[in-house]
């Protein structure tokens, strides 16, 4: 289909990520935007419009928080809005941008997510149990940590995933972030450290997991006349795609996300990737827990269905294998502040793909890259393929 | 009115029903992308863009929401479309403010936690403050504000899908001076599905679409120590931007109804004002010479607006847009317009304690 | 890419030692939902210790839990089928954690129960009478029912399923 304008990314910018910031979620916000602003050298006087991605109010305990977070992001005075698909938001947050633009309408949009987790007492993980089912569901008093149990325990009981191959995941992760400058979790762990880790929800173990996180992401995106006067590099969104489930998960079969398959074809459609295997030179696929990573590489047609943890085991998914998974650390070594950590890696295929990601730098000069994040109740997959 | 009786998810099924008849299309096979509104403190869930895409036809489809009133989700199909992505994309939003037990907690909840809510004040005191301002800014009275109350309560009695709550004469019962329970419009359960096409589609599906010209939206600050009390700046800004796409250069003129939100009785006033909808002259000296209403030259609420209908939370941006498609296409019934309805106006804000909201212009 | 990025992280003395100042607020958030047509009756079926499923007309397939359309004809569904009460684990897991985060000394096995006869359609319930050990992937299940007196209409009106020795 034709597009009517191409759009760029043309700005990024990134706080730390942290258990508990100092910031609130307004300031959090502003200092991504501002630095996403300064490093196009543009003033959020020559933003036309702009689009903020932010997870559950009730992590905030401000309800309609998209209206309040919106000084900090640079909504004053323009056309403002928030999109909202759990924890497919960070990734969606560059689509609902991209559209701005796409469409002629804007030329500019700066996108912003964010996310202030620690303000929800006595732990964010609490709130969580408000996204059941209000009728049927919440009585039986679930715990978020149940459903990724559920689901990784169907996904390796279908492949026979040895947990071994699983926990790679995390140590990899945790040794790629040591290497990006926001990183709350980053280690050198071992495989033992992940596997002897306390036992949450089985299979679902401590280190498994990328916990609770504070932080803010903002890119700018613009169309291309727009780009080609900011920057000599703009890196393209070539490829957007999104998709939803439905949420009658319990009557799904949770070993495939075809979900995230369907907006990965998507993306891949819009951006003529026709074989994402030879086309894609790397990929952040979203990794809040470690089987996440296999779990969307096969979504996103990377590999066969149960063949990601033989490509991990590999090392064909290290920053200088074949092809290169979560080269920023992901979830699991930068942290999961949910909507900033979607976007974290779209502003890590911005700097791969300009050949500025320094230490975490991806050889061979990349071109092509996709992001991915994941949410809902194992519903939703969102998708942005870029190019340099 | 208040749907014990149906669960968020019918409400929902049946007004899309409805909409995709009207439109002639096939949800899963003709209907592209879906975009929902919500926002979790009303609903009682977190997340609940999870529940969103069953009972509008969109399991396995592009659905997405945007936490924001109804007509911020036609601006982003609007824009969907215009990327050439899609050809048709539907919009919902609902409201089951009657599962809410104390809306006022939740309002509360929006209030800025540091600086707003350890004062302790229901949060109708930030209307009451910019009604306040406005009546002294704009030399409107209370008497005006009462016969913006009647004028929408009569409209609504036209109106089949009204609640019609309002009865007998109007007193002033003091809530936050110098704001009158009266002059909230109470609130109302319902669901809306709209559904838009890009042009070759739109005309395969039906001999008479309307046409959006224009959209817009816009926020001032969300903080009530450094916005402008008086104006309606984000009406005011969300207005140019429509108004410029639509090529609407001066809008009094242009405009032959306008759909514009009611939540409290003044904002009728303070938005027509903020819209240019008063030609730069004071929207009460028009209100008098009984402009805005039904057999008016500018009829305003002609469905009897919030006041009358009942305000359905983030759904009323789309109740506002349904009764300006209903006027154009001539089938408003008894309160429909009469003679030349060509352009429509619709306007939301997203009530308090926010400063934002949107405009949409629409034609045949 | 920043190489010195803001952010300023807090420790837990910080907030004990009242380094910084905090404003606390308890929502009072309450709702009251309309179970509707489809969960109200589900709901009631489980207060007479029924299960009940809807079907739909044009695909034959059963929804459970049940509701009033079918999502994936988009029609509406008006056939009402009485379930089974047994079913099959599609997914487990063993939990020792309890909602709000505290470590539970005996595990609660959430599962996915496959009701018999309604595909692979079923929902989220706890197994009990087990050990985790022995809880595996396509083990079949039995419900609990709670004594009638005490059934009102809830999802534990079920108490748990247990598996079919």
């Amino acid at each position: 289909m034709h597009v009517k304008k191409r759009v760029a990314v043309v700005g990024a910018g990134m706080t730390k990520f942290m258990r508990r910031a100092h910031e609130t979620g307004k300031e959090l916000a502003f200092e991504a935007a501002k630095q996403a602003l300064d490093s196009a050298e543009m003033r959020i006087q020559d933003v036309d419009s702009v689009a903020l991605g932010s997870a559950p109010d009730a992590f905030d305990g401000v309800h309609m928080k998209g209206e309040y977070l919106l000084d900090g992001a640079g909504g004053w005075q323009k056309p403002y809005s928030r999109n909202f698909v759990g924890g497919g938001t960070g990734v969606f947050s560059a689509i609902h941008g991209w559209w701005h633009v796409a469409s002629g309408l804007f030329d500019t949009c700066l996108v912003v997510a964010e996310e202030k987790m620690s303000s929800c007492l006595p732990h964010p993980q609490t709130a969580f149990l408000t996204i059941f089912d209000n009728m049927i569901e919440r009585p039986l008093g679930p715990n978020l940590i149940w459903i990724f149990a559920l689901e990784m325990q169907r996904y390796m009981q279908r492949h026979k995933i040895p947990k071994e191959q699983i926990a790679q995941v995390a140590v990899k992760n945790k040794r790629n972030a040591l290497d990006h400058p926001c990183a709350q979790i980053a280690r050198a762990a071992t495989l033992q450290d992940i596997l002897t880790s306390e036992v949450l929800a089985w299979p679902v173990q401590r280190l498994d997991i990328s916990p609770v996180s504070d932080g803010a992401c903002a890119v700018l995106l613009a169309s291309e006349d727009v780009a080609r006067k900011i920057t000599d590099s703009p890196v393209w969104i070539s490829g957007v795609g999104w998709n939803l489930d439905t949420t009658y998960w319990t009557n799904r079969d949770l070993y495939f996300p075809r979900y995230v398959a369907n907006a990965a074809r998507m993306a891949y459609d819009m951006a003529g990737v026709t074989n994402p295997r030879r086309q894609i030179d790397f990929a952040e696929p979203y990794d809040p827990f470690d089987y996440k990573e296999l779990h969307h590489m096969e979504g996103l047609l990377l590999c066969r269905k149960g063949e990601a943890p033989k490509l991990t085991a590999e090392g064909v998914t290290e920053r200088d294998g074949k092809l290169p998974i979560c080269p920023s650390g992901g979830l699991l070594g930068v942290g999961n502040p949910i909507a900033a950590a979607g976007l974290m890696k779209i502003c890590e295929l911005f700097w791969q793909l300009r050949g500025e990601a320094g230490k975490r730098q991806v050889a061979g000069d990349p071109r092509t890259a996709v992001a991915q994040a994941w949410g809902d109740l194992m519903q939703i997959g969102t998708v942005v393929v870029m190019q340099g | 009115m208040t749907t014990r009786e149906v669960s968020y998810k019918e409400l929902i099924f049946d007004a899309a029903l409805k909409a995709y008849e009207d439109a002639g299309v096939n949800p899963r096979r003709d209907v592209e992308s879906f975009v929902c509104s919500s926002e979790d403190f009303y609903e009682g869930t977190s997340i609940f863009d999870e529940y969103v895409p069953d009972q509008i036809g969109g399991a396995l489809k592009p659905v997405c929401t945007i936490a924001a009133d109804g007509m911020y989700s036609l601006a982003t199909a609007y824009m969907q479309i215009l990327t050439g992505l899609f050809d048709v994309v539907a919009v919902e939003a609902h409201s089951k403010a009657s599962d809410i037990v104390n809306i006022s907690s939740i309002y509360d909840l929006a209030l800025d936690p540091v600086y707003v809510r350890p004062l302790g004040l229901n949060a109708n005191f930030i209307a009451g403050l910019e009604m306040n301002a406005f009546l002294h800014s704009s030399g409107t009275s209370l008497r005006h504000c009462t016969e913006i109350i009647e004028k929408n309560r009569k409209n609504a009695v036209s109106n089949p899908l009204a609640m019609n709550s309002g009865h007998g004469p109007l007193t002033r019962t003091r809530l936050s001076y110098p704001l009158a329970a009266e002059d909230v419009a109470p609130l109302a359960d319902g669901a809306a599905v709209v559904v838009l096409a890009a042009e070759d589609a739109a005309r395969n599906l039906r001999d008479d679409p309307v046409w959006i010209n224009g959209v817009g939206w816009a926020s001032d600050s969300p903080n009530l120590e450094t916005r402008d009390w008086g104006k309606a700046t984000y009406a005011a800004l969300a207005g140019k931007q429509a108004y410029r796409l639509a090529k609407i250069t001066n809008p009094a003129d242009e405009v032959d109804v306008a759909e514009i939100d009611d939540t409290y009785s003044f904002k009728e006033l303070q938005h027509a004002e903020a819209l240019g909808l008063a030609s730069g002259r004071r929207a009460h000296e028009m209100l008098e010479q009984g402009v805005f209403d039904l057999d008016g030259e500018l009829p305003i609420n002609p469905s009897g607006g919030s006041i009358g209908m009942g305000h359905t939370l983030e759904m009323s941006g789309l109740v506002r847009v349904i009764e300006v498609v209903q006027q154009l296409r001539g089938s408003a019934g008894k309160h429909q317009v009469v003679g030349d309805v060509e352009t429509g106006l619709a306007q939301t804000w997203r009530g308090v304690p926010t400063a934002s909201g949107a405009v949409v212009v629409l034609s045949r | 890419m920043p190489t010195e990025p803001p952010g300023k992280g807090l420790r837990e003395e910080d907030l004990e030692h009242h380094n910084v100042i905090t404003v606390t607020y308890q929502p009072t958030a309450k709702y009251s939902w309309a179970t509707g047509v489809a969960i109200g009756r589900f709901l009631n079926g489980l207060k007479e210790g029924e299960i009940l499923g809807t079907k739909c007309d044009e695909c034959g397939r059963i929804a459970v839990p049940p509701r009033i359309f079918c999502e994936w004809c988009f029609r509406r569904t008006t056939t009402w089928v009485k379930l089974p009460d047994t079913g099959t684990v599609n997914t487990f897991s063993i939990s020792y954690i309890a909602t709000d985060t505290t470590r539970l000394k005996t595990p609660t096995i959430p599962a996915v129960i496959e009701i018999d006869t309604a595909g692979h359609a079923g929902f989220l319930h706890i197994v009990g009478e087990a050990r985790p050990e022995e809880v595996k992937i396509g083990m079949r299940v039995k419900a609990v029912w709670a004594d009638p007196e005490v059934r009102k209409g809830s999802i534990t009106d079920i108490r748990y399923f247990r598996p079919i020795r």
